[in-house]
């Protein structure tokens, strides 16, 4: 057996090491290591709560609309008070406006490019793969980045900029859209359709959302070509559906909130079915992670670094549901809300793939478009896009939302007008946690064991395209 | 591992300390994508952790290389703060399957580039994560709050003979970074187009409030009393815009925002130190004075100008400015509705 560190692990968000035992090339065991600390949860603490909004977006530059949303979402739990109806749609419509582009950065920067490398040189697909995908230099991103940058403008219009804005409050959005913004936002969605419908799905927005099955998928193929398409004819070739699976339990949060209802529902799905999510079963422990021993209750935990902690391999600490660990993220938010395509990619593999996590985030990027539409459409100009309320001394509350990569929770104690305690487990804090107390590893940790890595080693496409799967966001793991 | 190509220059992007959101900030540049506008300005990206397809071993061998001389670096980008702690470690930052903390690679390989880049305020000065309680552990390249020269000494100069060009901003402008690079490709930047802290002076010889659109509200001292009025916000809200450098109001973030467009304060983010204040989104007072009055202004003649100009505020302007839209119109007269 040997034991190989794979790092630094590139094209994801932050920084990320793996320590893999190998034997006859085949992983037995693997280590996720996360290998900054930065504090963020003590930054916050002896602050005004409203400082948060300030702090709490800077954990993640990629994701800040979701740190700033969960954040506004714990403090509007404090008051006990309710947004603007506006302000919930215009939130939604830039939180899906990141996601969108967290999703396709994803796709085309940070997973498709694997399939360049000079190891796929002998297959058939592979002069594709390099002059559309090579890093760096594939024609792709030429498409993908304009795309994005034309997306993103829908920050200029409701958040002031992007990344790290304060536009998203407790009550809502600090800006009134008016008629001739709408139109403006309205045009962004338009052109942003365009580059999906010709450059990623090589069909249209509605036979994206009507993709139902398999034999769907092989409908949507025969269509022609495009990027989508391409993935698809990549992940049949390298059986990617039996790659990587995950733990079993999908957890979703529930996203895209307004006052009664959310666009997705909370749950928690498994083979058996979704069930409902408690949200006082969330555990989180250090086993595994540099911090002094607390209390596993994100209410009461304090987060004090060891870095000489014996056993400790990683600055992620270890969340767990019923001493569970979960995976989460697109495939697992369309689990819980049933999305048909999904929930039959899961059933017929068994469990979460390398492939449908990668399909769930282009359906989910469908979703989104046409749901943005429609929060468009239903905000009332002539209404706030603002409520105000005062925040209380004293009290204690949760903010839990859903980010790109999952699900995302802000825990926060007020005392004597000031933040007592803050704590934060972000989506791939779930994914990539270390081992709990029991010794049971993380998702990624579970879905490395048994893959093929070949005499390649840590080098191995295989073992890319697994961690590149989740779509990891390092920066936030930690925080 | 390959060379750079011909008559182009280098460049080597590290995440230290970081968000990323730097990074994000600059995807958005060019017409079409970074990616060619680096190719359009002659230069070699030799390695970017969210880019490029090295990783691991890969990724090693080439800051081996730039270390030892053998790959000639012409830019360094830094992005993130330079965790320093605990106790002058940097453990809390090591890069991943090095050995090595980020500190330890960030000084292995600045002596090495021609023109040493902070791209963001954590690498400039240390930024959020440089807040109470870890001011001592954390610092920016060549300026700390409490480290004195940050990580690589007050006399640090790359071998241009440049301190480290502070691109300052959380996130900067896609622009400011990208313009900075591009001024640097065309051998065009000096010490003398910087700032007293290291920032590029093309957009840091400015106010943030230069070109507000809340302009006559500050004019009349119409001040907004909560997020989402369309007042001036430094009265009640915190906004250091008038204190704080930036060209913000003179460029569009995002295809056409800014700070203030979106109806949020500035909080003085291309700052050292912004990241000390406690309660951001309120102005702190003394005898009902603001305490950060605009950067280079007399106090007494601020506070005359003050009570001269809000005796002379429009009805018009007095009422919009409580307002999150416009409720009485501009027309001739006395602006009031009817």
């Amino acid at each position: 057996m040997t034991k190989v560190i794979a790092g630094p692990f590139n094209r994801v968000e932050g920084d990320l090491e793996v320590g893999l035992d190998i034997e006859d090339g085949i992983i037995l065991r693997a280590e996720v290591t996360t290998t900054l600390f930065r504090g963020f949860e003590k930054i916050l603490g002896g602050r005004p709560p409203m400082d948060a909004l300030v702090i709490a977006p800077r954990i993640c530059g990629i994701c800040s609309v979701s740190q700033s949303i969960a954040a506004a979402s714990a403090l509007r739990a404090l008051a006990g008070g309710r947004a603007a109806p506006n302000g919930y749609l215009a939130a939604n419509l830039a939180h899906a406006a990141e996601n969108i582009a967290d999703h396709l950065t994803h796709f085309y920067l940070f997973f498709m490019p694997d399939f360049a490398r000079a190891e796929y040189a002998d297959y058939e697909w592979f002069e594709r793969a390099a002059a559309r995908f090579k890093a760096v230099s594939g024609e792709a991103s030429a498409q993908y980045l304009p795309a994005r940058r034309r997306l993103l403008e829908i920050m200029g219009i409701i958040a002031g900029k992007w990344p790290h804005s304060l536009a998203f409050q407790p009550g809502g959005v600090t800006k009134a859209i008016d008629i001739g913004e709408r139109i403006r936002l309205a045009a962004i969605l338009a052109d942003f359709q365009v580059f999906l419908e010709q450059t990623l799905f090589g069909a249209s927005l509605d036979d994206i959302l009507s993709l139902e099955s398999e034999d769907d998928l092989e409908a949507l193929r025969a269509k022609g070509n495009s990027d989508f398409r391409f993935f698809l004819d990549v992940a049949d070739d390298l059986a990617l559906r039996a790659l990587g699976k995950g733990p079993g339990q999908l957890l979703s949060y529930g996203a895209y909130h307004e006052a009664e209802e959310s666009l997705l529902p909370a749950g928690i799905a498994t083979l058996e079915g979704v069930r409902a999510f408690d949200a006082n079963a969330i555990s989180e422990d250090v086993a595994s992670s540099w911090f002094e021993d607390t209390s596993k209750n994100p209410f009461e935990a304090e987060t004090s670094p060891d870095v000489k902690k014996d056993g400790a391999y990683s600055w992620a600490k270890s969340p767990r549901i019923d001493l569970e660990p979960m995976e989460t993220g697109a495939a697992a938010r369309l689990a819980v809300a049933g999305h048909p395509l999904v929930t039959a990619l899961i059933a017929r593999d068994g469990g979460t793939s390398v492939r449908t996590r990668v399909i769930a985030r282009v359906v989910e990027t469908a979703i989104l478009v046409h749901s943005m539409q429609g929060w468009l459409r239903r905000m009332r100009l002539k209404e706030a896009f603002s409520s105000h309320f005062s925040i209380p001394d004293e009290a204690a509350a949760a903010g839990l939302v859903e980010a790109a990569r999952g699900s995302l929770g802000h825990w926060v104690q007020l005392r004597k007008g000031q933040i007592q305690r803050y704590q934060i487990i972000a989506p791939t804090t779930w994914n990539f946690s270390p081992r709990d107390e029991r010794g049971i590893a993380g998702p990624l940790e579970q879905a490395l064991v048994g893959v093929e890595t070949g005499a390649l080693g840590a080098k191995s496409a295989a073992l890319q395209h697994v961690i590149r799967s989740f779509d990891p966001c390092m920066v936030c793991t930690a925080h | 591992m390959r060379n750079i190509k011909a008559g182009m220059k280098s460049m080597l992007w590290l995440q230290a300390g970081s968000c990323g959101g730097c990074t994000m900030s600059v995807l958005e540049v060019g017409a079409k994508g970074f990616m060619r506008e680096l190719e359009t300005f002659g230069i070699d990206l030799i390695w970017h952790p969210s880019i490029s397809e090295e990783s691991g071993s890969e990724a090693i061998d080439i800051f081996q290389a730039v270390a030892e001389g053998r790959l000639a670096l012409d830019i360094l980008c830094v992005e993130g703060s330079i965790m320093m702690g605990p106790d002058g470690t940097g453990l809390y930052s090591r890069m991943a399957g090095t050995g090595k903390t980020t500190l330890d690679w960030v000084r292995l390989l600045a002596p090495r580039a021609r023109y040493c880049l902070a791209v963001g305020t954590c690498a400039a000065y240390g930024g959020i994560p440089a807040a109470t309680p870890f001011m001592d552990e954390v610092s920016g390249l060549q300026y700390g709050e409490t480290l004195e020269g940050g990580a690589l000494g007050k006399d640090f100069r790359s071998l241009s003979g440049m301190p480290v060009i502070n691109v300052s901003g959380c996130a900067p402008h896609p622009g400011w970074i990208m313009e900075t690079i591009g001024a640097i490709a065309f051998d065009e930047f000096g010490e003398t187009d910087l700032d007293r802290l290291g920032r590029p002076r093309f957009y840091a010889k400015t106010l943030a409030h230069h070109g507000c659109d809340r302009n006559e509200y500050y004019e009349f001292k119409a001040s907004a009393e909560k997020f989402s009025d369309l007042g001036c916000m430094m009265e009640h809200l915190g906004c250091k815009a008038t204190q704080a450098v930036g060209d913000c109001n003179q460029r569009a973030w995002n295809g056409g925002g800014s700070c203030t467009h979106g109806g949020f304060s500035c909080i003085a983010c291309t700052s050292p130190g912004f990241e000390d204040a406690t309660g951001f989104l309120k102005t702190p007072k003394v005898a009902g004075i603001p305490v950060g009055l605009p950067l280079d202004m007399p106090k007494a003649w601020f506070v005359a100008l003050a009570a001269l100009s809000k005796s002379a505020t429009p009805d018009r302007v007095r009422e919009n400015a409580v307002s999150d839209r416009v409720l009485s119109d501009p027309q001739r007269g006395k602006g009031v509705r009817e």
